[in-house]
């Protein structure tokens, strides 16, 4: 790996300097430089408006070069303390994958004072846990985050990496990605290792989930994905499992932070943490009224289950946004999903049909919800859904 | 301020059928529509370019067909279109189309923003703004809902679970836009007759210094192996009787089928 | 030939389409049912650029063609006919009679906000004794120094009350018989100017027809028309255009309807299949598809004549008295498509026929337009 500057191309724009994450580039007599920080990142390559930066990679395409990718890695979440649990769910999904490859099984861990949760990783499964400290990534940032990630994948050279497919994940994943110039599927509902070749077989919904794709990287390392909270389980922790953890001490220069974060607003009046949620009681256009919320929201309760809503009824004003489950709103995938008073427009179909039992209550028995349903009732929402929330309470007690 | 939005033309899924006897998508007859999470960022494009002064210009990645999509957006009031098409940008995945799109953005030069709909309803990958911000080299801020701009910095706030993060950030940014509190505006006359009278230029790889390399099929890492379509649900069971017997026989169910 | 309706007329429907679904069909049903008359419609209408589209930019207009207008009132009366009779008296009937005949400080006065949708306007030729039979007219001006005093009383006036520019007319000699006929620009809060009661109809129930009531209205001299006795040839000449609009009303109901109809039709079903699978429904859809496309051929030519300054007159009867009679038949097969849920108000077909049977009497009723096109054929 090697970055040339070619000094006849260069213009003198200094568009260069900005963009190291490293501070390596100088000018020099008006023609941009490199200095001995130079990581070899290629951070540079894409700013330069002449195309006077050369990374030379070794060519990827190789399989001698592939095969220098080992161990299959997992990006850990974590907010206000706490590991978000669909990194849970993929350090027992990496497991299976690494066992199958005989490769180990690696989280990344990055933070502010988080080297404690370690525990909880190596008694999920992780075999060792990069980790990664400071204060510059007490918050999730873009810019931090991907530089920390993207200097541990290119040190230590991983295989396989999983991020959750949340907004962060979503966030970092492509922005890192795309600094390796690798693949990386969005999304995933289904992983497997393709027993011919040993590439990872992605697999995802698209078109609304009207058809699934499975997507392999071949000739790229590592292969990335972003994988859907709720798809697998969360494993059982063995607090015996212990694993080795590798500290990598990272100074990040303030200035290579392009976004800061400045304030965090709850606005969920009821939880709304839908991607997360074992159990969703959504609520539609039939309620008739914002008070039936209530109602609904009683019945979630009852089965510390989360509030969902149609977009029709966030449209209406009954519900915040985060709540919208559907197209333009959130894709869940929970246990069991209640839809009460939902209708069932393709675009709530599209945000919600892959939940493993559907409990659908409307009053028109041709509503195509009834076409997705596990369990339909034809009757006043009114009625059925608090006698629902009194048996449930009945029986939970 | 000078603001680039891209745009895909997509397939409206809402309208796609799958056929009940060969289980395969039915693609026939289902019409074409500007992704409706890139309206929304052409909202958002235009609210800042009318309170801010500036240009708001639509590129899109697609064949000579997707042109119908950038004629849509100048009739709701974009300034001006760029179509990027080219046998070169066939087959691109995320990381290819990023490539292409940033490249066009390049040659526009002095770009403050950059705003895409956060996902594309077909693809649903949320991909493309990011390794945008990576190809230029710029900051991003993704699942963004609403901008303020002082003059100096923006001002947004970011989506996540349980309410919005506030974050500051300077142009120039890529930012990848959720569900408005409006609706995007509807087109005009004016707008409309603007639409179809002008010439929309298409750049070719060769007008964007593209290297072939980085582009299209073979600068595309991914490589979709298999189309499927998911098993059908069956159909489901109406539980029949008054509110009480229905929810007593629903409970007995959900026990027997062990899922309580 | 050419029979291709041009992209960027196209595009006129395509952005009228949408704005029709998004703004006017999910309130259709209420306005109707309540009898509403919705002006903030028309204020919306107006900054999208639809209350001026066939004329110049430079007085406020969309600088379209009369196809590209056409073809706007169709889409709109795809989904609310009442919006569309609004907006064809505004625009065929009262902005356009100014634009052809009004000075160039009148067209700066009235024409430019009626076309940017500022103003609306109106249309009074009607009176109790006067509908076809014109010439009966008794509506009658004086002119007292620089201005005229009208006195008489408009009926079945659209937009009548709401608008703020109103196209009348009068007589200023009764001797003269139809070169007696003059036409006024009045303005809304007109000293004598009043307006009765508001009708209530059979259809196109969420537009507003009242009486106007002119008691020595005083009209400014300057706001004639022409000069005095050009009333009737102006009045006639509104109209031949005026039935463009409402021949595409028409072909837009029955588009409306029709589209209902095969939707339904697909998706009911009897005796194990959808309806649409039965010959005496699959045939009846043929034949509605093939009258609504008649019609908006004729329709279009119509219009495409008055944009290229050809005659249109007889053109424009034609297109009327047939596609109107097409918008009653197709609603009626459509409410039998939908059978006992045509009939229904729960389902929007019932609201088409009602609407569609208006297209058959105003701005010239079939056999009006009857002794046009025989006029026209026997010179």
């Amino acid at each position: 790996m090697s970055v040339k500057i070619l000094s006849e191309k260069c213009i003198g724009c200094q568009t260069c300097i900005d963009s190291c994450p490293y501070g390596a580039i100088v000018m020099k007599d008006d023609k941009a430089v490199l200095t001995e920080a130079c990581t070899f990142c290629g951070a540079c390559e894409s700013s330069c408006p002449a195309s006077a930066i050369v990374v030379e990679r070794e060519k990827t395409e190789e399989a001698q070069d592939i095969s220098a990718y080992k161990g299959v890695w997992v990006f850990i979440e974590h907010r206000d303390g706490r590991i978000r649990n669909v990194s849970l769910e993929l350090v027992g999904e990496g497991r299976k994958l690494a066992q199958e490859l005989g490769e180990e099984l690696s989280a990344v861990l990055i933070g502010d004072n988080v080297a404690e949760m370690s525990k909880e990783l190596f008694a999920s499964g992780a075999d060792n846990v990069y980790l990664v400290e400071g204060s510059a990534f007490h918050n999730y940032s873009t810019d931090a985050y991907s530089i920390a990630f993207t200097y541990l994948i290119r040190k230590y050279l991983p295989s396989v990496i999983l991020l959750g497919a949340t907004n962060d994940g979503r966030d970092l994943g492509p922005r890192v990605s795309a600094r390796l110039k690798t693949g990386l599927t969005a999304d995933c509902t289904n992983l497997s290792i393709d027993p011919e070749t040993r590439l990872v077989a992605w697999t995802r919904p698209a078109f609304g989930g009207n058809i699934m794709a499975t997507i392999f990287c071949p000739d790229n390392r590592p292969q990335m994905g972003t994988v859907r909270p709720k798809v697998f389980k969360k494993p059982v922790p063995d607090y015996n499992r212990t694993g080795k953890i590798i500290r990598e001490e990272l100074a990040i220069n303030e200035k290579d932070i392009r976004t800061k974060l400045i304030d965090v607003v709850k606005v969920c009046t009821f939880s709304c943490n839908l991607e997360d949620a074992e159990i969703i009681v959504s609520g539609g256009r039939g309620l008739g009224k914002p008070e039936g919320f209530r109602m609904v929201e009683e019945l979630a309760q009852v089965l510390k289950g989360t509030v969902g809503s149609s977009r029709a009824a966030v449209d209406a004003g009954w519900m915040p946004y985060p709540h919208q489950v559907g197209q333009t709103g959130k894709t869940v995938a929970p246990k069991i999903y209640i839809a009460c008073g939902i209708s069932g427009a393709i675009q709530h179909l599209a945000g919600m049909q892959t939940s493993d039992v559907i409990i659908a209550i409307n009053k028109d028995p041709d509503a195509p919800i009834f076409k997705v349903a596990t369990y339909g009732i034809v009757g006043d929402v009114y009625e059925v859904v608090p006698a629902l929330t009194a048996k449930f309470r009945e029986i939970l007690q | 301020m000078e603001i680039v939005v891209c745009v895909k033309q997509v397939p409206d899924t809402t309208e796609v059928k799958i056929d009940p006897v060969t289980n395969t998508l039915v693609r026939e007859g289902v019409p074409s529509i500007v992704n409706p999470f890139d309206k929304y960022a052409l909202e958002m494009a235009l609210q800042l370019r009318d309170k801010h002064g500036g240009k708001v210009t639509v590129i899109s990645m697609g064949p000579p067909q997707a042109v119908a999509a950038l004629r849509e957006c100048i009739a709701m009031g974009a300034d001006e279109a760029v179509l990027l098409s080219d046998r070169a940008f066939a087959g691109s995945d995320t990381l290819a189309t990023s490539y292409t799109l940033s490249q066009a953005v390049r040659k526009m030069g002095n770009v403050d923003l950059v705003i895409c709909g956060k996902q594309a309803i077909d693809g649903d990958t949320a991909q493309v703004g990011p390794e945008m911000a990576e190809h230029l080299g710029i900051g991003q801020l993704t699942y963004v809902s609403t901008i303020e701009f002082d003059g100096e910095k923006l001002i947004a706030h970011r989506e996540q679970d349980e309410g919005y993060d506030v974050i500051e950030a300077k142009a120039p940014l890529v930012v990848t836009i959720i569900k408005l509190a409006m609706d995007p505006r509807l087109p005009t006359v004016k707008g409309t007759a603007k639409a179809y009278r002008m010439e929309v230029p298409v750049w070719t790889a060769a007008d964007i210094a593209i290297d072939p390399k980085l582009a299209g099929l073979e600068g595309s890492p991914t490589l979709v192996k298999r189309i499927f379509t998911p098993e059908r649900r069956g159909k489901g069971e109406i539980i029949q009787g008054d509110s009480k017997e229905a929810v007593d026989a629903l409970v007995d169910k959900l026990r027997q089928a062990k899922i309580l | 030939m050419n029979f291709t309706v041009s992209p960027e007329n196209e595009g006129i429907r395509k952005m009228v389409r949408e704005f029709a679904e998004k703004k006017l069909a999910p309130t259709i049903v209420e306005r109707d049912e309540k009898e509403l008359f919705d002006r903030s419609i028309f204020d919306e209408m107006g900054k999208l650029g639809l209350m001026g589209l066939p004329y110049p930019e430079k007085y406020g207009g969309g600088g379209m063609d009369f196809v590209a207008y056409a073809i706007a009132i169709e889409e709109i009366s795809r989904v609310d006919a009442s919006t569309s009779i609004g907006m064809s008296v505004h625009t065929s009937l009262c902005s356009w009679p100014i634009y052809k005949y009004g000075t160039e400080e009148q067209k700066q006065k009235y024409l430019v906000p009626l076309a940017q949708g500022i103003k609306l306007g109106a249309f009074g030729l009607t009176e109790p004794n006067a509908g076809t039979d014109v010439g009966n007219a008794s509506t009658f001006a004086v002119k007292e120094g620089d201005s005229y005093l009208i006195t008489g009383t408009k009926v079945f006036n659209t937009n009548g009350g709401e608008a703020e520019v109103e196209v009348v007319f009068t007589k200023t000699n009764k001797e003269a018989g139809l070169k007696g006929m003059s036409a006024f620009i009045v303005e809304k809060g007109s000293p004598g100017l009043s307006f009765g009661k508001k009708e209530t109809k059979m259809g196109i129930r969420a537009a507003v027809q009242r009486e106007v009531i002119m008691v020595n209205a005083k009209t400014p001299a300057s706001n004639i028309l022409g000069k005095e006795g050009d009333g009737f040839r102006i009045a006639m000449t509104t109209l031949d255009g005026g039935r463009i609009g409402i021949a595409a009303q028409a072909v837009g109901i029955a588009q409306g309807a029709l589209d209902h109809a095969i939707k339904y039709a697909k998706q009911r079903v009897q005796f194990g299949k959808p309806i649409a699978t039965q010959q005496g429904i699959s045939f009846m859809l043929a034949n509605m598809a093939t009258k609504v496309e008649a019609a908006r051929l004729m329709t279009y030519r119509a219009a495409f004549n008055k944009s290229n300054d050809l005659p249109y007159s007889k053109e424009a009867a034609m297109a009327k008295l047939f596609a109107s009679d097409v918008a009653m038949s197709v609603t009626t097969d459509a409410v039998q498509v939908f059978g006992g849920y045509g009939y229904s108000r729960e389902y929007p077909v019932e609201r088409l026929m009602r609407d569609a049977k208006i297209t058959q009497i105003y701005e010239g009723t079939s056999e009006a337009m009857r002794m046009v096109i025989a006029g026209s054929i026997l010179r």
